[in-house]
């Protein structure tokens, strides 16, 4: 417990940093070009890496989770409020494990 | 060009911080749900209550609690956990830096205050608003969004016993949903779909070419997949055609 506690202050440190440290001090400075396309593009291919594989396992089985994520892409790409597309995904995923 | 409204209009600190709560509800209406997705998420894997509400009082970003929950859960070591949230988290870095260029000097004791609350939606709605530039108002936004995500994980935290174990179960493509949600829009742009596919080939040779035969966690192999694709990207395109 106390480690996990620390392991959330330690996690809450490496999130505040970047956040704080250009307010603070980066006003002046300018990034190599290079990094920063590398930061433009880190978002991306963070959101890429950490959907798959790991989304075929979100679920009790393969298939619940690729039509949780299917409805999820389709109410993306009609550009529905992100809060739809979490709950529409809930949803497909709900009935097809109840059915 | 000359901008005689901007001395007219004046807003003084307190207006400037209700605007900036005003602006905020939009995200806070967002962020409940998903707050309580969270923990939904959080209780259905055992995860003890005081960890899960001092995530969301502490960290404040939605992907990386997420994340984190799974490989504590996963039993990924915690340097693993401590790594995937910095490189997760390093986007607010370049948020934080475009914000720097707009706010107007401040002590260095309220900025501090308002980096806290950089998300990617705070950010984003900051982005398209004039009153940016007074650190009030992106305190006031910053406020309204932290003060529903932490609402919103203690209903989820504290609501979770009466749910049917499907439903329990189902949440467990929430966090997913919402990469989608977050990553689909962005697809219409060529870099970018260039650089997620580089990031799905990477994770499938280390998911099914490497992992097997070397030990490599989930939280390794997406940071490993990471610098491949944002790498290969930085190299590939130039300044214009980055997102």
């Amino acid at each position: 417990m106390i480690s996990l506690l620390l392991l959330v202050v330690v996690m809450a440190l490496v999130t505040y940093i970047p956040r704080l440290f250009p307010l603070l001090w980066l006003k002046n400075v300018a990034l190599t070009p290079l990094l920063k396309r590398f930061l433009l593009f880190t978002p991306y291919a963070v959101l890429a890496s950490l959907i798959f594989p790991g989304l075929l396992t979100a679920t009790n089985t393969v298939s619940s989770a690729l039509i949780g994520g299917a409805v999820a892409v389709c109410l993306a790409l009609l550009r529905v409020n992100l809060v739809f597309v979490v709950l529409g995904g809930i949803a497909g995923v709900y009935i097809l494990e109840v059915l | 060009m000359a901008t005689p409204l901007q001395h007219a209009e004046r807003l003084s600190n307190k207006m400037a911080f209700r605007s900036g709560i005003r602006a905020g509800i939009p995200v806070a209406v967002g962020y409940i749900p998903i707050a309580i997705a969270f923990g939904l998420l959080a209780k259905s894997f055992d995860m003890p209550n005081v960890i899960t509400l001092a995530m969301s009082l502490l960290i404040f970003a939605g992907a990386s609690q997420f994340i984190g929950i799974q490989l504590i859960m996963a039993g990924a070591m915690y340097w693993e956990i401590v790594l995937t949230t910095f490189i997760l988290n390093l986007r607010h870095f370049l948020m934080s830096a475009s914000l720097s260029q707009r706010l107007e000097t401040t002590s260095n004791r309220f900025l501090a205050a308002v980096a806290f609350g950089v998300t990617d939606e705070t950010f984003s709605v900051a982005s398209v608003r004039d009153e940016a530039t007074r650190g009030h108002f992106i305190l006031g936004l910053n406020s309204i969004a932290f003060l529903a995500w932490n609402v919103g994980t203690w209903i989820g935290v504290f609501l979770a016993f009466g749910l049917p174990m499907e439903l329990q179960a189902s949440m467990g493509i929430a966090l997913y949903a919402m990469f989608i949600g977050l990553l689909v829009p962005s697809l219409t742009r060529k870099p970018v779909l260039v650089v997620v596919g580089i990031a799905v080939a990477a994770q499938s040779v280390l998911h099914w070419g490497v992992s097997p035969f070397v030990p490599l966690s989930s939280g390794l192999s997406i940071i490993l997949s990471t610098f491949i694709a944002a790498g290969t990207g930085a190299l590939l395109y130039r300044e214009e055609d980055t997102p």
